[in-house]
């Protein structure tokens, strides 16, 4: 069946060129699109060349939109193919789909086991555990950080997150959770030094 | 992650997102627990992994709006500049 109301807007009415309908798009998903790219690309100016366009790009092509995903699925493609193509301009050496290396299990083995599960949140996330959270995340491979923004971050299922980003369900698991062990490896470490501090001060 | 339970430790790394995402069936999951409780190093992971992923999500909500300065910049490069001062219709 096809999407055609989601945040209550109109496919029809933006395929007949509405422009209010258009702005009410825009607003709608322009926020997330924005973070996408920000978290992406980690500098402002690059995370709004990625969201302008993203828009214009929907704006060309929304006719062609045939609703086979969603509609916030289709903003989502066309936002990480924006991303994805400003930072192979940037580092050519980046690619998406470098799907050889899903097979194998290197870099899956835990190395830290530092129980830090049970601290409280305030102190997980004050301003200095938040910016090692963002650091974390900016230090994923480009493959990984992709799959785990969309999925983590926008809260994508697996399948739009596969269909934004053109790989197999089981690329997507096999990616995310890489990353989200990669993370935790980062976190285990950064809390770790913190947990050890605390102790010393005591 | 001891040698004697090393095949199970790998097994429950590949179900551990489908775990923490509460997609795994319920047989599976006992298997799981069983495991953890005997496996110290293991909850540790699944702790953390699960505290992880829940970090994240806790640190990007509320999911704030675009700056302001961003929405105009953007309105007028898509030629809607007419609908700027319309109030967001999130």
């Amino acid at each position: 069946m096809i999407d055609t109301t989601i945040h209550d807007i109109s496919v029809d009415a933006l395929k007949a060129g509405d422009r209010a309908e258009f702005a009410r798009l825009v607003d709608a998903y322009s926020g997330p699109i924005y973070r996408l790219g920000l978290r992406m690309l980690g500098r402002e100016q690059d995370a709004e060349d990625v969201l302008q366009n993203t828009f214009l790009q929907a704006l060309t092509h929304i006719e062609n939109f045939e609703g086979r995903s969603s509609l916030s699925t289709w903003l989502y493609r066309i936002a990480a193919n924006e991303a994805l193509m400003l930072l192979r301009r940037k580092r050519p050496e980046v690619s998406i789909d470098d799907s050889d290396s899903d097979d194998d299990r290197d870099g899956l083995s835990p190395a830290e086991f530092v129980d830090w599960g049970a601290l409280p949140e305030e102190e997980l996330l004050s301003s200095e555990g938040k910016k090692a959270l963002d650091q974390a995340v900016q230090n994923l491979p480009e493959t990984l950080r992709m799959v785990f923004i969309l999925r983590d971050i926008q809260e994508l299922s697996i399948r739009d997150t596969a269909d934004a980003l053109g790989l197999s369900e089981t690329n997507v698991k096999t990616r995310l959770l890489r990353a989200r062990l990669n993370l935790r490896e980062q976190l285990s470490a950064y809390y770790g030094e913190r947990m050890n501090q605390e102790k010393k001060n005591d | 992650m001891t040698e004697s339970t090393h095949t199970t430790c790998e097994s429950l790394l590949g179900s551990l997102s489908d775990y923490i995402d509460g997609e795994l069936g319920e047989e599976l999951c006992r298997e799981i627990e069983k495991h953890i409780s005997e496996c110290e190093n293991c909850r540790i992971v699944v702790d953390t992994t699960r505290r992880t992923v829940d970090l994240v999500r806790a640190s990007n909500r509320p999911d704030s709006g675009l700056p302001d300065d961003v929405r105009d910049r953007l309105f007028k490069r898509l030629n809607l500049d007419d609908y700027l001062k319309l109030p967001s219709t999130k």
